[in-house]
């Protein structure tokens, strides 16, 4: 086995204070019963005040920055290694984002507050411990304390058939987490190392497939198909995807805004941290088919969402279909890097990063006023169910417009920058991917634009003349988001001058 | 120091037997006194010898004639097992709080068996070993007989007659080992050092490691264990599934496989793809594994599945020492102490926290009962009880099946890829029964939410609390700092590893 | 022939049986008018008393090895003085049960028959004649059949006597039988010199030595009751008044094995035995002499024969108890499944020094001890309950923790628990069997009579289960005697503590043999 690093033990930092504080807040909540949204608002302010620091504090070289070593079960490669990047701060920050809007949506929760926001909280320290980590353990850690978080929020809180959704999910993502087990544990046997650094500085050289190999025989191939599936249930990436529509959909709105804003970037940001870096190989190797899939993903996705008469099944769909851009660019970019192909791999990598921070923003969003129509309809729905909302609740159909234009792609919002900046990459990369996806692209404008007419425009409904329009709290509490998304979508920079020395930091060190 | 905890528990059996039975208050303040007593030796004498090698305590002839020595000594293996030991008796006696009938002798047994335990992690000479191993069984058969529940007598005369037919062979094995070696000596070390032929050892392996095995639970010999678990008192279950299970997986390694190590020689031929006594046993854990999780699948008492659970669990400590290398068995003793005070736990709510109130463990029965509503508590300390059993990242068992999965993988690959499945059939398992039992989506009548009013469920009380914290704590604290439990392992394992070589 | 040796010899016999008249005495002219409490208690102290003489005497004896001529009759010190202690140790105990019963009204009478028997019993410990053997033999014996039938109130008794009275003589008859063989082939009724005379003889190894053996083996077998020659036992086990029953039980089963250690060491230890007799009689036997096949055949004869009544007996004893509601019948069991375990330590003797010997005695005398103290339990609930049944025992914990406490010793050392002194036993028994024989055979047996203790728990457990597990039927307390009680509470410490310190026995048993 090779010699693990000694630790350069540097103690614990800020990286470690933004895991620990939601727990903290979770075990407070859990006890303060009708004042738990209080706490658990008040903690995830300072989150997001910590994931800003974060966010500030970066290196400027793109490098993971931030990091926090030490020794913990050194016989295992288990190491306490934290740091980031701005794909890791980006995603820190977008979390934190989330839980905050999840945690504003939910100011309903008669059942149990105090066992809620615990539990939210807890998915949010999950959702950092995951995207902070270096190591597998730490990571896989993580990973797992999502999970179950997850589970029960939608077990406890959500719609008639959650049971069924509830354990639908756990499956699918606890069989991926068992595949992504049994590989770390091959390359572990092979390596003796957990630490993604080391494992993806093995990788460019070469010496992880000779050792996985010389150790186990040829299965490097087998692993990284393992290593996709994990991850590829989670985004999803189909025919894995079917646990979806129905946890998003049965899942209580603002439970479904940390499921999709926050949670499915959970499996992009671990095809680029983990799976390109350390399998990159490989997955060049099996490109065709993947894009394949991600095409698929993209196209189905919007189809499927077309077919759907439950609104959040629609979202649930265009969900699917959006991050399978990002899925397209992921798999699109793996191929040797090149002098030639380098800008395009850049384009389409910033264009992913920011396409998981745009997505969560904006699925958050419209989740968001789901969970707004939802209370003020009694529960209902479907898309048919609603009419004209456009005159009694004029504020709710604009903002609720903005966000609905932003996923459609609408040039001067978010979305737009990111997907254009994808197709810019991947387009000469893999044309034939890039145009079919396009058809997805204008199945899900048409999708939306056709939810915008059902829903708010046409004759209203009797019964929903007096649809109560948002309340001014709810108006103070969304401006904010929308007011990102426009930024985003004018000044891309913001986020792109950070991330593009990161993007360029990682091209640096794949191979495929 | 440590062999103080084997006086103190004696002398509390003792003095249990000797109370008043009008004064159950005082055997459970003493009974607690007792146990908190050894706790705190086991943790003083851990944390005093951490790292170190093997310390002799005591040493003086017992039967001169037989060259059998009263030898108590403890090395790492031993102190993370008598650690595991104390905190399991303290828990018991927090979950036995309730224990009204006869509750001085209930005590007095469960002391006697504390005690025993004490003395077989203790021992260094097999004679004294198997002394205090004996001493063990019977005291289980009047916990379960006297305070047990369903099929209470069948159960504790089931599980004494494995557990006597398995000392016997070891009795067998040892008395063949004793008269071959030709020492007058029967301290483990001397025996280990004997140069036993290697073909003695080959036959004499088998039979002291299925002696112990039996009592560890491995697969076809497990039959007592789901039955004698059902039947135990809370208390009886989770010392039977914490320490006692134990006592057999470390008989396995600190007699069997270190007295006979040659044992697991290849035989020199291959009978249906076995080539060694070590490929049939860790077929038969690999079968266990898979085996306990599948049935634990379909059960339909509460407590059932936590007993197949065991057996599977178990399955990983028996695969961990047919590993034989460092990694492995690390990983075996640390499922020892993961898988007793988890197994600890869940027994606790299914026994304690939810049959005591609720006097049922059918599932259908559960499942009307909206216990995640009233029972909050209990679902919850379930839910994390589970997730540490399934192996979740963060809890003792998932560094422990770790190892002995990376040390299996380096013995065999494939026994990998079963147990593999073992563990995923135990995230449904647990989940199947956490769903069933406490969250259940039946939508409650309003005719048993009327009931449901009208019968409240009695409040969780302090001790039981106390003992969910205790369990909860150790196994999180390994799960999180697994060092703090490796670091007396690990050297433990390498010199027994090198005296076998 | 001095008869001055012959009394210091058997002093202890006559102690013995002075003690018996002295009880008929006191009890026939002094205490005639007394309450019959207060007679059985006399009886029993003088009884107890008599005993403790005896015990005085054989240590004061101990260098009286007696002969007649060149042929020893009676041996002394080792196997002998051991066997001697013990038997007087019990009977001790069994009388003082009988403090307790009031099966009887004629206490001194018992008391006496008793002694007299014990008195065989000495007689056929130390015997090295088959003279002297037979008359020992019948001396216990027929004070055995006496004391079996002494509740005549009880039909039972009077049956379980008749039925003990007839195997008894049939297979008195069978014993002499084959004593007459031997006689035959060797020319000598001692021991030593027909172990001999089947070494220097070619009849030594004719088959008619071997018919011999049978006989002899079915006369002691009916003695300790091994299978196939057990049938009385259950019988007379169960019919027997309690003091009498733990008599027959103990000092008996002591006696009667202590005489197969005599015949057997005789016969295993034919160098001894040649070095003893050569140098009063025959020259040196030359070295390099040819091997002696007649021994050999005595040898593994015998062991062949006490092989298959081992196994028999381990085999139906413990089966049979699975199935008995009645204690004294499932004590009776048990007892010839423990007579198969010690059959079997005869039967793989150690031919080098004493080992085997001692091992066996131990089992004996700490079976014999224990076995008392059950049957003393039984006796207790018996006489308040009025029955023996398993039932009986219900809720006894409740009745007398007491009581209980001491038959959970006395069972579970049976079984065999550690650190009980029945435990010790086993052990050193079937390490001393490993040790003396290697091979397939011995292992095999010893693992099944190691397999066999496994299944004896099961029956144990049954009586106790219903002591401490199952709800009494009847919760009225259960009242013993503070003698019986004090007696049980003191056997029942000695078993725990030989168990806690097996050295304490084994050491002083050792120290009637020479070192070495």
């Amino acid at each position: 086995m090779n010699a693990i690093l000694p630790p350069a033990a540097t103690g614990f930092g800020i990286l470690t204070l933004i895991t620990v504080v939601p727990l903290l807040g979770a075990v407070v909540a859990l006890f303060s019963g009708r004042h738990a949204r209080g706490v658990a608002l008040f903690t995830a302010l300072i989150n997001l005040a910590l994931a800003l620091v974060i966010w500030t504090r970066l290196p400027a070289d793109g490098g993971i920055g931030l990091v926090e070593r030490l020794a913990w079960a050194p016989s295992l490669g288990i190491e306490y290694h934290l740091g980031v990047d701005a794909l890791g701060a980006l995603m820190v920050l977008l979390s934190s984002i989330v839980t905050l809007m999840s945690i504003d949506a939910a100011h309903r929760v008669h059942h149990q507050p105090g066992l809620y926001y615990g539990l939210v909280l807890t998915l949010e320290s999950g959702l950092f411990g995951s995207f902070t980590a270096l190591n597998f353990f730490h990571w896989f850690l993580f990973w797992e304390l999502s999970l179950i978080p997850a589970f029960f929020l939608i077990k406890l809180w959500g719609g008639p058939r959650r049971g069924p959704a509830a354990t639908q999910f756990l499956v699918y993502t606890m069989a991926g987490s068992v595949a992504l087990l049994i590989c770390f544990l091959a390359v572990f046997l092979a390596t003796g190392s957990m630490d993604f650094g080391q494992l993806t500085a093995m990788a460019q050289s070469g010496a992880l497939t000779e050792a996985v190999t010389a150790h186990l025989g040829p299965v490097m191939f087998w692993l990284a198909i393992g290593v996709l599936a994990g991850f590829s249930v989670k985004v999803p990436l189909m025919p894995l995807h079917t646990w979806l529509p129905a946890a998003y959909a049965e899942a209580p709105s603002p439970v479904t805004m940390l499921l999709t804003g926050a949670m499915s970037k959970m499996g992009v940001y671990g095809l680029l941290r983990i799976a390109l870096p350390i399998f990159g190989a490989q997955i060049a190797t099996m490109r065709t088919p993947l894009l394949a899939l991600a095409v698929i993903t993209v196209v189905m996705g919007a189809w499927a969402a077309a077919a759907q008469k439950d609104l959040k099944r629609v979202f649930a769909y265009s969900s699917v279909n959006h991050l399978g851009y990002c899925l397209l660019g992921i798999f699109a970019l793996a191929i040797p890097i090149s002098g030639a192909t380098q800008t395009n791999q850049a384009a389409a990598l910033n264009g992913v990063i920011l396409q998981m921070f745009n997505h969560g923003l904006t699925a958050a969003a419209i989740f968001w006023f789901m969970a707004i129509i939802q209370m003020r309809s009694g529960g209902l729905r479907g898309i048919d169910d609603f009419g004209g909302l456009r005159k009694p609740a004029p504020v709710l159909a604009g903002m609720m417009g903005i966000a609905l234009f932003s996923s459609l792609g609408l040039p001067g919002l978010n979305n737009f920058v990111s997907e254009f900046l994808i197709f810019r990459g991947v387009f000469p990369l893999s044309w034939i991917g890039a145009t079919i996806s396009l058809l997805g692209l204008l199945v899900t404008a048409a999708v939306l634009l056709t939810v915008i007419q059902k829903v708010f425009t046409g004759p209203a409904p009797e019964r929903w003349a007096a649809f109560p329009d948002l309340h001014h709290s709810e108006r103070l509490a969304l401006a904010p988001v929308l007011v990102l998304m426009l930024l985003i979508g004018l000044v891309p920079q913001l986020i792109l001058n950070a991330v593009n020395p990161t993007v360029l930091n990682l091209l640096a060190h794949w191979r495929f | 120091m440590l062999a103080f905890a084997l006086y103190i528990s004696f002398a509390g059996a003792l003095l249990q037997a000797l109370l008043p039975k009008s004064r159950p208050g005082l055997a459970r303040w003493l009974a607690l006194a007792t146990t908190i007593a050894g706790l705190a030796i086991a943790i003083a004498g851990y944390a005093a010898a951490f790292g170190q090698g093997r310390q002799v305590l005591v040493d003086v002839p017992w039967v001169a004639s037989m060259g059998i020595h009263y030898l108590l000594a403890a090395d790492g293996i031993s102190r993370v097992v008598i650690l595991l030991t104390g905190i399991a008796a303290v828990a018991g006696v927090l979950f036995s709080w309730n224990v009204e009938l006869r509750t001085n002798q209930f005590f007095a047994f469960y002391l006697l068996l504390i005690g025993g335990v004490y003395g077989v992690f203790l021992s260094f000479d097999f004679f004294l070993l198997f002394v205090f191993y004996e001493i063990a069984i019977v005291p289980k058969y009047f916990l379960i007989s006297i305070w047990g529940s369903t099929r209470r007598e069948y159960g504790a005369m089931k599980l004494v007659l494995y557990s006597f037919v398995g000392s016997s062979m070891i009795l067998i094995g040892l008395l063949a080992a004793y008269a071959a070696s030709g020492a007058h000596s029967t301290s483990l070390i001397a025996l280990a050092h004997a140069g036993l032929p290697v073909s003695f050892q080959m036959w004499c392996f088998p039979l002291v490691f299925i002696g112990f095995a039996v009592l560890a639970g491995m697969w076809p010999l497990h039959t007592w264990a789901p039955t004698g678990h059902v039947a135990a008192p809370t208390a009886a279950s989770m010392l039977l599934a914490g320490v006692v299970m134990k006592l057999g997986a470390y008989g396995c390694l600190r007699v069997a496989i270190a007295v006979f190590p040659h044992g697991l020689d290849p035989w020199g031929f291959t009978f249906l793809g076995l080539a060694s006594w070590r490929d049939v046993f860790a077929l038969l854990a690999v079968i266990g594994i898979v085996y306990g999780a599948l049935v634990a699948l379909a059960q339909s008492d509460f407590k059932f599945v936590i007993g197949y659970s065991s057996v599977s669990h178990m399955g990983f400590v028996l695969l961990g020492l047919m590993t034989f290398n460092q990694i492995g068995l690390d990983g075996a003793v640390l499922q020892m102490f993961s898988h007793g005070v988890i197994a600890g736990l869940l027994f606790a709510i299914v026994g304690r926290i939810v049959y005591d109130r609720t006097h049922t463990r059918q599932f259908a029965d559960l499942e009307a009962m909206h216990l995640s509503r009233r029972l909050p508590f209990a679902a919850w300390v379930f839910v994390v009880a589970g997730m540490a059993s399934m192996g979740l990242p963060g809890f003792s068992g998932f560094i422990a099946e770790l190892q002995v999965l990376i040390g299996a993988w380096t013995a065999r690959p494939w026994w990998t890829i079963a147990a593999g499945i073992g563990i995923v059939v135990g995230v449904a398992y647990t989940w199947r029964a956490l769903q069933r039992a406490f969250f259940s989506d039946r939508i409650p009548t309003p005719h048993e939410l009327e009931s449901e009013h009208a019968h409240k469920l009695a409040p969780i009380t302090w001790p039981e609390i106390a003992g969910v914290a205790l369990l909860g704590v150790s196994t999180l604290v390994v799960g999180l700092y697994p060092r703090i439990l490796l670091g007396a392992i690990e050297p433990a394992v390498k010199a027994l590893l090198g005296g076998v070589q | 022939m001095n008869y001055v040796d012959l009394f210091r010899a058997t002093l202890p016999e006559t102690v013995l049986e002075c003690a018996a008249l002295l009880v008929l005495v006191v009890d026939l002219a002094f205490l005639r008018n007394s309450a019959l409490r207060m007679r059985a208690a006399m009886a029993a102290w003088l009884g107890v008393a008599g005993c403790l003489v005896a015990v005085w005497a054989v240590y004061a004896a101990s260098p009286g090895a007696f002969s007649a001529g060149n042929d020893l009759l009676l041996a002394a010190g080792g196997s002998a003085a051991v066997a001697q202690l013990g038997i007087l140790v019990l009977t001790c105990f069994a009388l003082l049960l009988l403090v307790d019963s009031g099966f009887t009204r004629n206490p001194g009478e018992f008391v006496a028959v008793v002694l007299m028997s014990a008195a065989g019993g000495l007689l056929i410990s130390a015997a090295q004649d088959l003279l002297v053997i037979f008359i020992g033999l019948e001396l216990l014996s027929l004070g055995l059949y006496i004391l079996t039938a002494f509740a005549k109130k009880s039909g039972k008794s009077a049956e379980s006597a008749i039925k003990y009275y007839l195997f008894g003589g049939m297979s008195a008859a069978f014993l002499l039988f084959g004593f007459s063989y031997l006689y035959g082939i060797s020319g000598s009724t001692n021991l030593q010199r027909i172990v001999l005379g089947s070494y220097t003889s070619a009849a030594g190894a004719t088959p008619l030595l071997y018919l011999a053996l049978v006989m002899i083996a079915a006369g002691l077998g009916f003695k300790v009751a091994a299978v196939p020659f057990h049938l009385w036992a259950p019988d007379t086990y169960e019919g027997a008044p309690a003091p009498a029953a733990a008599f027959i039980a103990s000092v008996s089963k002591v006696a009667s094995f202590a005489l197969l250690i005599s015949i057997t060491a005789a016969g295993w230890h034919f160098l001894d035995v040649l070095h003893a007799v050569g140098r009063m009689t025959i020259t040196a036997i030359p070295p390099g002499a040819p091997r002696p096949h007649g021994v050999l055949g005595f040898r593994y004869g015998w062991s062949l024969i006490l092989t298959v009544l081992a196994i028999a007996s381990m085999i139906l004893g413990n089966l049979a108890a699975l199935v008995q509601v009645s204690v004294r019948r499932l004590l009776a069991y048990s007892a010839i499944a423990h007579a198969g375990y010690i059959l079997l330590g005869l039967a793989f003797f150690s031919p080098w020094g004493d080992r085997s010997a001692q091992t066996v005695l131990y089992y004996i005398l700490t079976y014999g001890l224990t076995t008392i103290g059950a049957f003393g339990v039984v006796g207790v609930v018996e006489r308040v309950t009025g029955s023996d049944r398993m039932d009986a025992f219900l809720g006894l914990h409740k009745r007398s923790p007491l009581l209980a406490a001491v038959a959970l010793v006395f069972f579970l050392s049976l079984a065999g628990i550690p650190p009980l002194v029945g435990f010790w036993a086993k052990f050193n028994l079937f390490a001393a069997v490993l040790g003396a024989s290697q091979g397939a055979l011995p292992f095999t047996l010893v693992a099944l009579a190691v397999a066999f203790s496994a299944v004896s728990l099961y029956y144990y457990l049954q009586v106790l289960k219903r002591a401490y597990v199952m709800p009494a039927v009847d919760g009225s307390p259960i009242r013993a005697h503070p003698v019986t009680l004090a007696a049980l509470w003191v056997i029942a410490a000695a078993v725990l503590l030989l168990g806690c310190f097996p050295s304490l026995l084994q050491g002083w048993i050792a120290g009637f043999y020479p070192a070495g």
